[in-house]
């Protein structure tokens, strides 16, 4: 069944056309005017102006690994989050605590921990996954460098941006 | 007049129109058109003509050519192009000009008046040619009839042309 | 001794000032209006659509060692100048196919619409030089001239592209500028027959006598013979402003470049520095017409309460503020006079920006039947309603 669209009947007015160009002007002059006294509401002036204060709890900036309160790094070179990465920005190199250091009964960390961040995605499953809490998503955004080069965060930039993660790793907490 | 300008307008406007005619390439001929205008536009100025020369460009540059052009697209005359010269067409209407020129020539020379500089004009003090008052009451005064009467024929070729574009419609 | 004479022959005086008075009208003014009238452009379309629009390009300070960029009261008043850099910066790109020698003409011919500045009285007088390039009296059919010609550039960039859309693009434009020169010139008529020449900065010296077209307040403008012209006179311009933005190719009546349609019209295929050329000559062409609306209906340089540059005013002003007058030397009042001209200029500029961020696109057909059935006869029979005024206002 065919709808037929009913064509409005136009005034003279409207036929006229020109009352109908000096309404639609009024309308623009109204966007202009109120735009020129600083009424209108208009978007965030970046570098000068930052979301950084009003960022949610749950946001998910950089990928970082933190350390405990003992100085510790928590990270035990498992490789799950390598394993779960979507786009392969994580590559782990592990080696063995030495016999003599104070945490050798943790058994393995990792040598080199890089995370490529031009190929980061941000999903947060290598923080979901890891069973012992070392790598978090912090609030970092503005990750930038000038070549491919710098773009790969190494294990000393990443504690660096991580810091310290005072605590009980979840798993061990009875509360949680 | 200066006669470096009347020489240099002169030729170019002869060479654009030879360029008209010898161009194989229907828009270049059109544009060589358009510059032969412009051309003798200049020389309406180089003799204070001002209303003719901006009328010239006006109607003919700006209307005329412009409509020329239009059509020359639109048409997209391809044929024109590969058309070679006719040999007989061409010798034949060297030798037509040419007895025009020597006619034309002929006729000058042996003019009483050809050696006589024009005679100018009655002018109130003050008063100058190019004014477009003194052209409009020329014209509306002194040469009504004729005015009246092209302004007929050009009506005449109007709805002519809207009885035959009528006429391939149906 | 001949080489001699014809250089002595040579007015070298008329000439330098003509070059003089070029120059700054289109290196100085012009140019510098074109490219800031692209900013405001931008700036304008920003504010309509509730958007900020480009606020952060200053002057490049920090090329010279500054800490930062120079940025005065907006921002983003270097954005022309970085536009500019860009344009030359870019790959000059000629697609193979086009017909080279009109490729590279079309461009060229996009500036013609400068020419017509040569006729327009930008000032009154400036040291008693008169501030118009020339002073004939067929400025109007000079400019008439100028402007029927300026179509040959987008027709022949059309064509050489040698591809469709710009082919469209050049037709259309052709169509609809013949369309519309015609109206454009029939609604000046009126103006003609009410003033008698085509001088055109006598025109504007009679309206700082006397009112201005629109606004006859004072002089002989203040009468009712005047104000029943207002009828036959506001008519014209309405078909004027018009027809005026039909021919500089701007919404809602920018067919030949309508980018939803045409991908951009006749232009499609310039790159570079070529594209630039058609973007300034249609801003340029923009400027012309506003120039032509300030001289035709609002009084060109003259603003009541100025006096021109010899220091003289309408009667009426010149009894009340003649002292003042002559406090301030001349060429001040001539300066002050090219500035209210281009200050009105850049008035129009703006309000054709707010005209093109407020229309949609007419559709081909609605354009031309607008030029030909209703403008084209609404001037033609205004012609006669401003003689019947004129007529009966003589009789009186």
């Amino acid at each position: 069944m065919a709808y037929v669209v009913q064509r409005p009947e136009l005034t003279f007015k409207e036929k006229a056309y020109l009352p109908s160009i000096l309404n639609g002007l009024k309308i623009t002059f109204g966007h202009f005017k109120k735009m020129i006294k600083g009424e209108t509401k208009v978007t965030m002036q970046y570098p000068e102006e930052k979301w950084d204060s009003q960022l949610p709890e749950h946001y998910r900036g950089a990928p970082t690994l933190v350390k405990d309160e003992h100085d510790r790094e928590r990270c035990v070179a498992c490789q799950m989050c390598e394993f779960i990465c979507p786009p392969r920005a994580i590559t782990i190199k592990p080696e063995e605590i030495p016999s003599d250091n104070k945490f050798a009964k943790v058994e393995k960390r990792p040598r080199e921990f890089e995370i490529d961040m031009i190929r980061c995605i941000y999903c947060g499953m290598c923080e979901e996954v890891c069973p012992e809490q070392a790598i978090y998503l912090r609030k970092d955004y503005a990750i930038n460098g000038l070549t491919r080069a710098e773009m790969v965060h190494n294990k000393a930039k990443l504690y660096e941006l991580g810091g310290v993660f005072a605590g009980l790793v979840h798993k061990w907490n009875p509360e949680k | 007049m200066n006669p470096i300008l009347f020489w240099l307008f002169s030729i170019l406007m002869l060479g654009f129109g030879i360029s008209v005619v010898a161009n194989r390439n229907p828009v270049a001929s059109a544009l060589s058109l358009v510059v032969s205008f412009f051309c003798l536009a200049a020389l309406y100025v180089g003799l204070d003509a001002y209303v003719l020369a901006s009328i010239q460009v006006v109607v003919y540059a700006g209307a005329v050519m412009v409509l020329f052009l239009f059509i020359i697209m639109l048409l997209d005359l391809k044929a024109e192009v590969r058309r070679k010269f006719n040999r007989l067409a061409i010798g034949g209407g060297a030798v037509v000009a040419i007895g025009f020129a020597a006619q034309l020539l002929g006729v000058l020379g042996s003019h009483p008046r050809g050696d006589q500089p024009f005679p100018a004009l009655k002018l109130a003090e003050g008063e100058t040619l190019s004014d477009l008052q003194k052209v409009g009451e020329t014209l509306f005064s002194q040469h009504t009839l004729p005015f009246q009467v092209i302004g007929v024929l050009i009506l005449v070729a109007t709805i002519g042309v809207i009885v035959i574009s009528k006429r391939e419609l149906k | 001794m001949m080489t001699l004479a014809f250089f002595n022959s040579i007015p070298w005086e008329m000439i330098l000032w003509a070059a003089g008075k070029a120059i700054f009208v289109i290196f100085l003014v012009v140019l510098p209006l074109v490219s800031y009238t692209v900013y405001a452009e931008r700036r304008v379309s920003a504010a309509i659509q509730d958007r900020v629009g480009p606020n952060r390009t200053g002057f490049p300070t920090t090329l010279l060692g500054f800490k930062k960029d120079l940025q005065l009261f907006l921002g983003g008043l270097g954005q022309p100048i970085a536009d500019a850099v860009k344009f030359i910066l870019k790959e000059d790109f000629t697609p193979g196919g086009v017909k080279q020698f009109y490729f590279w003409l079309a461009p060229c011919l996009a500036m013609l619409p400068l020419v017509s500045l040569a006729f327009i009285p930008f000032g009154s007088s400036l040291f008693g030089e008169k501030m118009v390039i020339a002073d004939v009296n067929v400025g109007v059919l000079g400019i008439f001239a100028v402007t029927g010609c300026s179509v040959y550039a987008i027709v022949l960039a059309g064509w050489a592209s040698n591809s469709k859309y710009p082919f469209l693009g050049g037709i259309r434009s052709s169509s609809q500028m013949i369309a519309y020169e015609l109206s454009m010139g029939l609604s000046i008529i009126p103006i003609l027959m009410l003033f008698g020449s085509m001088n055109l900065s006598d025109l504007v010296q009679y309206q700082a006598d006397n009112g201005w077209l629109l606004l006859p307040l004072w002089g002989k403008g203040w009468s009712w013979e005047r104000w029943l012209m207002l009828v036959p006179l506001g008519i014209s311009f309405i078909i004027f402003m018009i027809s005026v933005f039909a021919e500089t190719n701007r919404l809602p009546f920018d067919m030949p470049e309508s980018e939803t349609e045409l991908v951009a019209g006749y232009h499609t295929e310039y790159s570079s520095m070529k594209f630039a050329l058609f973007f300034l000559g249609e801003y340029a062409a923009m400027i012309v017409g506003s120039a032509l609306m300030v001289v035709f209906f609002f009084g060109g340089w003259s603003l009541p309460f100025i006096p021109d540059g010899n220091g003289n005013a309408a009667p009426l002003f010149q009894s009340i503020f003649g002292g003042i007058y002559a406090l301030l030397p001349n060429w001040v009042w001539g300066l002050a006079n090219i500035t209210v001209f281009f200050g009105k200029v850049a008035l129009i500029l703006i309000f054709f920006i707010w005209v093109r961020w407020t229309l949609p696109r007419f559709r081909f057909d609605q354009l031309i039947k607008l030029g030909w059935l209703y403008l084209f006869e609404i001037a033609l029979a205004n012609i006669f309603l401003t003689a019947a005024v004129l007529a009966f206002t003589n009789s009186k």
